[in-house]
């Protein structure tokens, strides 16, 4: 039996070691993990409550990222609770088995510490990676500060192992500025945290010897859609369940969260779209906006996948002028936030808001208040002329010749 | 013709049509098996060419028993007895570990009838 540990009601934790904990307070079956930064701490953390007798399970050192989700997918196939932890090139590397786990519809958490990602080499946070595992099948949540990443982890299992959903799931949060920035956390206790992921429930175990199950079977033109969009209809509907898990959190907890988080959005004329810890950035900025008279408001969404297209809609429905901050490169489109929250927008408000793109905070680069308060007055504008009074993408603090398209 | 609805979830097949801790204690060719187990549905489609046993010049070593991916060696009572040609993909790896002079397991065309591969059966090499 692992030992319990003994928690303060409020623990000064980073992201990793929120993280870390809740992944220990799971009593998770196996973790395969190949440590990369910014999220090394998650697995190295891991691996000394491992050593020190709080876990009973396996810590699986593997020689590659690719080996660690690979592992994951076995152990989850064969019928355990898995978890694993990882960044940028390495989840890059793990691309090819994410779609090989979701397709097997086994049950995996991981968490993706958003890095950069190469060339040129950078270590630090954008949001390359989340950006990558957009279209890979998982359910994709996001974090803004640690006590988020400790709350989403243990959410994450229950949403993924539901029966009614068996999606593995992804937590984001911020390389550094969440994962290494130790805030107050406050954690449950060991026993209530179990209590709330709950004991896990087996489907289609290869280790139940009474009911064989081949993993991994061959579909061609004849069968592949049918699987795949049973996937997709099966992440859609995950919405139920993972409002219903917000819900029963919010009563153990009190902290309620929402598919889209609204900020001053009651009689907000402009709002900026954003995700991870520039979040708490943009609301910061939309305070001191107000106090300039900006009737400024801040949007933005808890799943990335599945995408909540009706409710950002209406969050951002009594907005005159709207601007999306992607920190990922394009490279060669509009930012992703700006072409899925903009067409939200175009079908389901009955104002035509006017929509614009900001590229910012690549590599680990800042978002200063000067530059969010900057965008508010750039929206600002946009609301009183009733159009664009600037190009729609432009980047943030990017140095040399001005950059703008559309 | 089944719907995207109508799947087991993660395209998971399942192979018996009974309990298999059941089947386990009975010999294969007992088992029950579903339309879906590799045991049921052939899947030597692609083959191009098939391996061929003369068992003249076997010495029933069982390399090619031992190195076969897809367990399409067939033996009984411990002598190698043919090769199964619902499994057998046609690879040519058998006749390559087969180490009798003459081979005793050679590639011929698929449509090759199997006596008339034996008649055409090489001599013994000399090296
Ligand atoms: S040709 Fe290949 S698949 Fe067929 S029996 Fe020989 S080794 Fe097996
Ligand atoms: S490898 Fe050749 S000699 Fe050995 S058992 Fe097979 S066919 Fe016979």
């Amino acid at each position: 039996m692992a030992s319990k540990y003994e928690l303060s009601k409020i623990e000064v934790w980073d992201g990793n070691m929120a993280a870390s904990h809740a992944l220990r307070q799971a009593q998770i079956d196996v973790v395969a993990a190949y440590p990369i930064t910014p999220s090394t701490p998650i697995v190295q953390n891991y691996g000394k409550f491992l050593s020190d007798g709080y876990i009973d399970g396996e810590f699986v050192m593997v020689e590659s990222e690719h080996a660690a989700m690979s592992a994951c997918v076995g152990a989850a196939a064969a019928g355990g609770r898995v978890a694993t932890a990882t960044s940028s090139q390495g989840f890059a590397l793990m691309i090819e088995v994410m779609y090989q786990a979701s397709g097997m519809r086994v049950p995996i958490v991981l968490n993706l510490v958003n890095r950069a990602l190469a060339a040129p080499l950078n270590v630090n946070g954008d949001h390359s990676d989340m950006y990558l595992s957009r279209d890979c099948g998982w359910i994709n949540l996001c974090t803004y500060n640690p006590q988020e990443a400790y709350d989403f982890n243990l959410m994450a299992f229950r949403i993924s192992e539901d029966m009614r959903v068996r999606i593995p799931t992804i937590v984001n949060q911020d390389g550094f500025i969440c994962s290494h920035t130790a805030q107050n956390v406050q954690p449950l206790s060991d026993d209530e945290a179990y209590a709330f992921v709950g004991e896990y429930k087996t489907k289609n175990a290869l280790l139940d010897f009474s009911k064989p199950a081949t993993y991994g079977a061959q579909t061609e033109e004849d069968w592949h859609f049918e699987h795949k969009a049973q996937l997709h209809h099966d992440l859609m509907n995950s919405v139920g369940v993972i409002e219903e898990v917000f819900e029963e959190f919010a009563k153990l907890t009190g902290r309620k969260y929402s598919l889209v988080e609204s900020y001053d959005m009651s009689d907000a004329e402009v709002a900026i779209v954003a995700l991870g810890t520039t979040v708490e950035s943009a609301r910061v900025a939309a305070k001191s906006a107000r106090e300039k008279g900006i009737r400024a408001g801040v949007v933005s969404i808890r799943s990335l996948r599945p995408f909540p297209y009706k409710q950002v809609a209406e969050a951002l429905q009594n907005c005159k002028a709207v601007a999306m901050l992607d920190r990922s490169l394009p490279a060669g489109a509009m930012g992703m936030l700006f072409n899925e929250v903009g067409v939200a927008l175009l079908q389901n408000a009955q104002n035509k808001a006017i929509l614009s793109n900001y590229i910012y905070g690549l590599g680990g680069r800042d978002m200063t208040q000067e530059a969010l308060l900057n965008i508010y007055h750039e929206l600002n504008e946009n609301a009183k002329a009733g159009k664009l009074t600037h190009e729609t993408q432009q980047f943030v603090g990017l140095r040399g010749k001005k950059m703008a398209f559309n | 013709m089944k719907g995207w609805n109508e799947f087991e979830i993660g395209s998971v097949l399942f192979p018996l049509n009974e309990d298999g801790m059941k089947a386990q204690e009975k010999m294969p060719q007992e088992r029950s098996y579903t339309e879906n187990s590799s045991r049921s549905a052939s899947v030597a489609h692609w083959r191009v060419q098939k391996p061929v046993h003369n068992v003249e010049h076997c010495i029933n070593c069982f390399f090619c028993w031992v190195y076969c991916p897809d367990a399409s060696i067939l033996a009984k009572d411990e002598k190698m007895s043919g090769v199964d040609y619902v499994h057998c993909k046609g690879c040519g790896v058998c006749v390559s570990v087969c180490p009798t002079n003459p081979k005793s397991l050679l590639m011929f065309d698929e449509v090759e009838e199997e006596k008339d591969a034996l008649k055409k059966w090489p001599q013994k090499e000399t090296k």
